[in-house]
C-alpha cells in the first residue's frame, strides 16, 4: 500500500527507505497520457490529455482561472545530481509541473563497471545507479504519481558492459524507460564492438518483455560532432541500425523510440536544417515512437539563450509530431542543473505545446517547395551510407574505418570520424561462443537456449526466477559503511525535518545561491568586480557563471553563484498571518447595510487609471459588483479634491491609486491624505485605501491608510477589507 | 580512393533518383535489416559474463557472488554450456539451494571438475 501525500508536507525520506526490502513495483512497463476532449473556460482544445489532479499551473493561468492543460506527449526531465535523495524531492517539483518522465543519470564511469553495484554510494555528475536507489526513487515516484493523478515512466540507461545485468536489475525493479544502443557503446565509450551487440541483444530481450520502452543513442551523434546539423544522413542510419536491431531482438516497434535532437541552433537559420530533417526521420521511420530532445550542443551560459532554441525545438516537435517532449535544462551549459532549472525546463515545453495546440489544424508543411528536396537529399544520402557500408564489408569493418560521426556532409569525410578497433576497447575478447548444451532455466532468454523438452515457461527448472518471482529477488541495502544515504540523510536532518532554513539549487542545505547584477564596466573588469561584489555580500566560493556584454564598454550582465554558511531559523520567523476572506454573502448584505459609496481617483500628478477602473467596475469584478456605488473622480486627481468630494457625496470610503513612486511621491500622498481628513475632523468616518505598484499593506499602514493593495488586487479584495473595517468601527 | 567514393555516390544516388518515396523507404529497411544480421547472428550465438550474470541474477543470486562465480565459470572454460546451467549441476550433484551451489562455485572452483 503506497502512502497518500499531503501536498502541504515534504517528502520524508526516511520513510520511503523504510522496509524498502519489502517493496516491489505495482506496474511494469511504460504508460502514455490518456487524451482526452478537453474544454475548459472557453477553450477547446484540439490535443490534450487528461488534466492533473494536483499540479502548479503556468504563471499567467491566473488570468485563465488557473487552468493547467496537459499537452499530448510524455514530457521528460532529466534528474540526477549525484544523490538521489535530494533528487527525489526535485522528481516531486517536476511532476506537478507536468513532468511525468523522470530520467536518472548514471554517475560518471559507470558504463565501464562490469557488474551490478550496491547500495547508496555518491555520485559524480549522476547517480550510481543500485538496487537500493532505484527502488528508492521507483517507490517515492509511486506516491508521486498518486498526488499529481498520472503515471510517471521512470528512466535510466542500460548501457556500458554491464548492460544485460542492469536490463534484468530494471525489469525486476519496475523501470518504465530506458536508453539501450549499443552503437552508442562502441562509439562514445569505447566498449568492444562485438561484446556491445552481443550483450545489447540479451538486454533488448529483457527490456521487450518487461515493456521498458527504449530510446536510442543517435542524438549523441549531434553532441558530438563539430557540426551537428552535417551529420544528418548519418543520423537517418544509427536510428536504423538500433531499430533494426531491436526488432530483430523481439522489441515490438512501438516499445522503440528515435532519441532525435533538432541538430541547428540560432544564429544559424536552424529551421532549414532541422525541418527537413525531421520530416525525413518521421517519413522513415513512422512505424517507430518519437522522443524529441532538445538541443544542448550550442547552449552556453545565457538560460534565456538556450530557453529561446527549446522553444523552437518544441516548434519543431509540434509541426512535425512528438510521442515524448524531452526536455534539457537551460542551466545545462554554466552548471550542474539545479532544482529549479528542471522546472523551468519543463515548463518551457508546456507552455510551448500548450499555445501551438492544433497547430497542424492551422498550419500544413509545404512539401512541393525546397523542403521537399531537402527531406528527398537526406534520405538518398542515408540509403548511399548504408549501401556503402554493406558493400565495404558491413558495420563493424565501417566503425574500424572510421566512417561515422565524421563531421563532413556524407558523402565528403573530414577524416575526424569516430574510429575503434574490433580488437579493442573495454571488454574484448570476453564473448564467448555458446555450446551446443548451452542452457539459461530463466526467462526472457535471447539466442540459442537448449532447455529439456516439455517445460512450460525455462524458469520451470528452478521453480520460477525473479521476473516471475519478485520475492526471489536478492536485496542488498548498504555496502559501503562510509559512503551511504544514512550517512547524508543524518547531515542535512536539520535543514529536512529541522527548524534550519537554508538556500539550496541541488542538495539539502548546500547553501548555494545565485545574485544577477549589472555593472556599467567592460567584461573583463566587470567579472573581477563581480566577485568583488559578491565577497561584500558575503558569499563564499563566488563564481562568475555568466557574463554578458551590453555593450563593449558601457556595461555587463552578470551572474554569480556563491555559498552562504548561515541558516535561518524558522522559529525566529514573523510570517504575516494569510488574510481572511468574507463570503460574498456577507460582503454583500454588509454594503447593503449602509448604503455603501466611495469616491476614486488616481492622485497627484499621475494619468494611470487602468488599476483603479479594474478594481471599481463591474465589468473587471470591481467592487461595484457587491453593490458598492462609487464616484470615479479621474487622474491627477488634487487630495484636497478627493475629500471635499467625499465630505458632497457622504461616502464611507476613499480609494486612492498612485502609481508613481518617484521621490517617495506615493507616501506623500497617502499622509497627506490621511492629514488632511484629520484636519477636517473626519478620520473617523473614513475608510482610506490606496492602491498602487509599489503600494502594500505595510506602507499603507504607516502613512495613515486603513490599508494599501498591491499588484494582482481585485475588486473583492478591497471591499473585503472594506466591510472588515466598518465591521471592526463597529458600524456594521 | 575518395574521388572513387564520390563517383560511387553519384551513381548510387542515380539510381535511387528512380524511386518513389515508398520504395526509397523500402530500400532503407531492407538495407537496415541486411547491416544488422551479423550482429544479431552474435547476440543468437555467443554469450558473455554480463550476460551470465545476469542469468544468475534472474535465478536469485545475490549481484556479488555473480561476480565471482562467473568469473570461475569463465576459468574454467564453462561459460559456452550457461552459468545457470552450471550452477544448476552444482545445486543437483550436491543437493544444496542455487543460492548455495553459487556460493560454493565463487569460493572453490574445484566444485567445477567433472561436471560436463
Amino acid at each position: 500500500m503506497t502512502k497518500i501525500l499531503d501536498p502541504k508536507k515534504k517528502l520524508d525520506i526516511e520513510e520511503i527507505l523504510n522496509n524498502l526490502e519489502d517493496y516491489h513495483p505495482r506496474r511494469k512497463g511504460w504508460t502514455w497520457r490518456e487524451k482526452t476532449d478537453y474544454k475548459v473556460e472557453k477553450f477547446h482544445f484540439k490535443d490534450m490529455t487528461k488534466p492533473l489532479k494536483n499540479s502548479v499551473p503556468l504563471p499567467a493561468s491566473k488570468y485563465f482561472n488557473f487552468i493547467d492543460p496537459q499537452p499530448t506527449p510524455v514530457i521528460t526531465t532529466e534528474i540526477a545530481s549525484g544523490r538521489f535523495e535530494d533528487d527525489i524531492r526535485r522528481m516531486r517539483m517536476a511532476a506537478w509541473h507536468g513532468a511525468d518522465h523522470i530520467m536518472v543519470i548514471r554517475t560518471t564511469g559507470q558504463s565501464h563497471i562490469d557488474g551490478l553495484l550496491e547500495g547508496t554510494p555518491e555520485g559524480v555528475g549522476g547517480v550510481p545507479i543500485t538496487r537500493k536507489q532505484i527502488r528508492a526513487s521507483r517507490k517515492a515516484c509511486d506516491m508521486i504519481e498518486d498526488e499529481v493523478g498520472r503515471p510517471i515512466n521512470f528512466h535510466s540507461y542500460v548501457s556500458g558492459v554491464a548492460g544485460p545485468e542492469v536490463a534484468v536489475l530494471f525489469a525486476e525493479e519496475g523501470i518504465n524507460g530506458a536508453h539501450q544502443d549499443p552503437q552508442y557503446n562502441v562509439l562514445y565509450r569505447n566498449v568492444n564492438m562485438y561484446r556491445s551487440f552481443t550483450d545489447a541483444a540479451s538486454a533488448k530481450k529483457v527490456m521487450a518483455d518487461a515493456r521498458i520502452f527504449q530510446i536510442d543513442g543517435a542524438h549523441n551523434a549531434n553532441a558530438t560532432a563539430k557540426e551537428g546539423w552535417s551529420v544528418m544522413p548519418e543520423l537517418l542510419v544509427q536510428h536504423g541500425i538500433n531499430c533494426a536491431f531491436s526488432a530483430a531482438c523481439g522489441m515490438p516497434k512501438d516499445q522503440i523510440g528515435l532519441s532525435t535532437v533538432p541538430p541547428c541552433a540560432p544564429p544559424a537559420p536552424k529551421l532549414w536544417y532541422d525541418l527537413p530533417y525531421a520530416v525525413a526521420l518521421r517519413d522513415f521511420f513512422k512505424e517507430y515512437k518519437f522522443r524529441a530532445q532538445q538541443n544542448t550542443r550550442y547552449i552556453e551560459a545565457d538560460i534565456e539563450e538556450a530557453t529561446r532554441t527549446h522553444v523552437i525545438d518544441t516548434l519543431i516537435s509540434a509541426l512535425t509530431h512528438a510521442d515524448i517532449q524531452s526536455t534539457i535544462t537551460p542551466d545545462e551549459g554554466r552548471n550542474v542543473p539545479w532544482h529549479y532549472n528542471n522546472i523551468r525546463g519543463i515548463e518551457t515545453a508546456k507552455q510551448t505545446l500548450v499555445a501551438l495546440d492544433g497547430i497542424k489544424q492551422l498550419i500544413k508543411i509545404d512539401r512541393d517547395g525546397p523542403l521537399g528536396e531537402m527531406v528527398r537529399d537526406l534520405k538518398e544520402r542515408a540509403i548511399c551510407f548504408l549501401e556503402e557500408m554493406l558493400e565495404s564489408g558491413g558495420y563493424f569493418f565501417a566503425v574500424e574505418k572510421g566512417f561515422f560521426v565524421d563531421s563532413a556532409r556524407y558523402p565528403e569525410r573530414n577524416g575526424d570520424g569516430i574510429a575503434r578497433d574490433g580488437k579493442g576497447g573495454v571488454g574484448t575478447g570476453s564473448i564467448v561462443e555458446r555450446e551446443a548444451d548451452y542452457m539459461a532455466p530463466v526467462c526472457s532468454v535471447f539466442g540459442k537456449n537448449n532447455l529439456p523438452a516439455g517445460l512450460k515457461k525455462p524458469c520451470d527448472l528452478i521453480d520460477g526466477c525473479t521476473l516471475c518471482k519478485p520475492e526471489k529477488i536478492f536485496y542488498l541495502d548498504e555496502i559501503d559503511p562510509n559512503d551511504n544515504c544514512n550517512l547524508r540523510l543524518k547531515k542535512t536532518e536539520e535543514f529536512r525535518k529541522g527548524d534550519k532554513i537554508r538556500p539550496e539549487v541541488e542538495w539539502a542545505g548546500d547553501g548555494t545561491v545565485l545574485i544577477q547584477l549589472f555593472l556599467p564596466e567592460e567584461i573583463e573588469v566587470a567579472r573581477v568586480a563581480a566577485l568583488e561584489v559578491a565577497k561584500k555580500m558575503g558569499l563564499n566560493e563566488p563564481e562568475v557563471i555568466n557574463a554578458q556584454v551590453m555593450h563593449p564598454s558601457e556595461g555587463t550582465f552578470l551572474e554569480v553563484k556563491g555559498k552562504v554558511d548561515f541558516s535561518i531559523d524558522r522559529k525566529s520567523l514573523k510570517i504575516p498571518p494569510k488574510e481572511e476572506m468574507l463570503s460574498e454573502e456577507e460582503i454583500r448584505a454588509g454594503i447593503k447595510k449602509v448604503g455603501f459609496k466611495v469616491v476614486a481617483g488616481t492622485v497627484g500628478e499621475d494619468e494611470h487609471s487602468v488599476g483603479l477602473r479594474e478594481i471599481l467596475d463591474i465589468k473587471h469584478g470591481g467592487i461595484e459588483k457587491y453593490g458598492v456605488k462609487y464616484h470615479y473622480l479621474g487622474t491627477s486627481v488634487p487630495i484636497g479634491k478627493m475629500v471635499d468630494a467625499a465630505i458632497e457625496t457622504g461616502a464611507q470610503a476613499i480609494l486612492i491609486s498612485t502609481i508613481i513612486s518617484h521621490n517617495d511621491v506615493h507616501r506623500k500622498n497617502m499622509r497627506k491624505l490621511d492629514e488632511l481628513c484629520r484636519e477636517k475632523g473626519i478620520r473617523d468616518n473614513l475608510i482610506l485605501i490606496c492602491g498602487g505598484t509599489q503600494v502594500t499593506r505595510e506602507i499603507a499602514r504607516e502613512c495613515g491608510m486603513d490599508d494599501g493593495f498591491g499588484r494582482g488586487t481585485k475588486g473583492i479584495h478591497v471591499v473585503n477589507s472594506m466591510v472588515k473595517t466598518m465591521k471592526a468601527k463597529g458600524k456594521i | 580512393m575518395s574521388e572513387d567514393r564520390i563517383k560511387k555516390f553519384e551513381n548510387r544516388r542515380k539510381e535511387l533518383e528512380k524511386m518513389t518515396d515508398e520504395q526509397l523507404k523500402s530500400r532503407f529497411w531492407e538495407l537496415c535489416q541486411k547491416v544488422v544480421e551479423p550482429m544479431v547472428d552474435y547476440g543468437k550465438n555467443y554469450t558473455s559474463p554480463s550476460i551470465e550474470r545476469s542469468v544468475l541474477l534472474r535465478m536469485g543470486i545475490d549481484s556479488p557472488t555473480t561476480q565471482g562465480a562467473v568469473l570461475r565459470i569463465n576459468e574454467a572454460g564453462l561459460l559456452g554450456k550457461g552459468a545457470g546451467h552450471v550452477v544448476l549441476k552444482v545445486s543437483d550433484k550436491h543437493k544444496i539451494t542455487i543460492r548455495e551451489a553459487a556460493k560454493r562455485i565463487a569460493e572453490d572452483k574445484t566444485v567445477l571438475e567433472g561436471l560436463f
